[in-house]
């Protein structure tokens, strides 16, 4: 019961403060779950992280699976309900508020003002989970073709993450 | 409720009062069934501004924007106030529901055959693949969505900032965006104010292309 109880405080906190998202928060994310609370290793984080990848729809849904391995179908539930909840309300009631303000210039200087530290959250979003998944030149080669496909032409990232899977099984195989 | 907005509906939300909850769930749903990768927002718009015309791309934009302000994942943002907009806060249920509904059922299932399989080396290769590839999928995603923000001086220090504080300094979040947040939005404080909506208008074509980022995948 308390277990719940921290996975309902802790994951509705990180949805509260995921300004930029899903990636923006994934440093803190790692920081409670993993070095905080010791829930699980840094290399489950991970690997569970890399589920959200394959799963359609947000990525961050893998926050359920955190739950099911911590407190099984209630941990999931629980999850579940603590990182959307509270966001859908808040933005709601935002939303009803913030029409009321739509011409006002404080609008546009919150959205310029949150655009770069929203930026500099998801560069350190990407960093966090590059120190947990390259740990060899395969893992940078990956990461880079993806890179380099990426900005080359539109590609379905399914693909290219299950490519990137395939790769890496090939090279611990070989 | 509806006495708390303050604008009268457009003609394109009073037509939009009669979308059926059922016809917003099942958009949102097959929206949330077939996008992978943060391509979500992408799905959205082709939905609710081109098949069904229930919002402008200009509505759009405001929501988009808006999500992006607000805490919380973008693509629930946007549902919650899509569906808020045609049908109250059935329709933000309904909408929010079939986002995630799929990815549930799938990430579930995921995990429940990962938790039994979670030692197979094979299984744990494929995912640390999985996990690099997300890396420069990532990359990509943030020098997209940053493209304006890497070319401005001032914005460069705060993204500089900010990494340096979360993922070097290893500062909370919290902390972090009480202190660079608020310094952030004090830097682009309104100082003049010439016409609001001449502003407004010749800034619709800069707003259509900085978020052109959105709608590829």
């Amino acid at each position: 019961m308390y277990k719940l109880f921290s996975l309902a405080w802790v994951f509705a906190l990180l949805s509260i403060v995921a300004v930029g998202g899903g990636t923006a928060v994934l440093p803190e994310m790692e920081r409670m779950v993993v070095h905080q609370f010791h829930w699980m290793g840094d290399q489950q984080f991970r690997d569970i992280y890399s589920l959200g990848q394959v799963a359609p729809g947000p990525n961050m849904l893998m926050v359920m699976v955190i739950g099911y391995r911590l407190a099984g179908a209630a941990g999931a539930a629980v999850v579940g309900f603590a990182f959307f909840l509270p966001d859908c309300i808040l933005t709601f009631f935002a939303n009803r508020l913030w029409s009321r303000f739509s011409e006002s210039r404080w609008r546009t200087a919150l959205q310029r003002g949150l655009a770069p530290v929203a930026i500099g959250l998801m560069l350190s979003g990407t960093y966090a989970l590059a120190r947990l998944s390259i740990s060899n030149l395969a893992g940078l080669a990956i990461a880079a073709a993806t890179f380099g496909i990426l900005s080359w032409r539109r590609t379905n990232p399914l693909v290219l993450v299950s490519a990137g899977g395939l790769a890496y099984l090939l090279f611990t195989i070989r | 409720m509806d006495s708390v907005r303050s604008q009268s509906p457009t003609p394109n939300e009073r037509a939009a009062r009669a979308v059926a909850l059922g016809a917003i769930f099942k958009s949102f749903f097959t929206a949330g069934a077939i996008s992978f990768g943060g391509g979500v927002v992408a799905y959205l718009r082709e939905y609710v501004v081109r098949e069904h015309e229930w919002l402008d791309d200009e509505s759009f934009l405001d929501a988009l924007e808006l999500s992006e302000a607000l805490p919380g994942l973008n693509a629930v943002n946007m549902s919650v106030i899509i569906g808020d907009r045609l049908r109250g806060v059935a329709g933000a249920a309904a909408a929010v529901a079939g986002l995630l509904l799929p990815g549930m059922v799938v990430i579930m299932t995921l995990g429940v055959l990962w938790s039994e399989q979670r030692h197979n080396p094979h299984l744990r290769a494929v995912l640390i693949g999985v996990a690099a590839s997300a890396v420069g999928l990532l990359t990509t995603v943030t020098l997209q969505l940053g493209h304006r923000q890497f070319t401005r001086p001032a914005d460069l220090l705060f993204i500089g900032a900010t990494f340096v504080a979360v993922s070097v300094l290893k500062i909370s979040l919290v902390i972090v965006l009480l202190t660079l947040g608020p310094l952030a939005v004090w830097y682009y404080r309104p100082l003049t104010h010439p016409s609001e909506s001449a502003h407004h208008f010749l800034h619709l074509r800069e707003r259509l292309h900085s978020h052109r980022a959105h709608w590829r995948h």
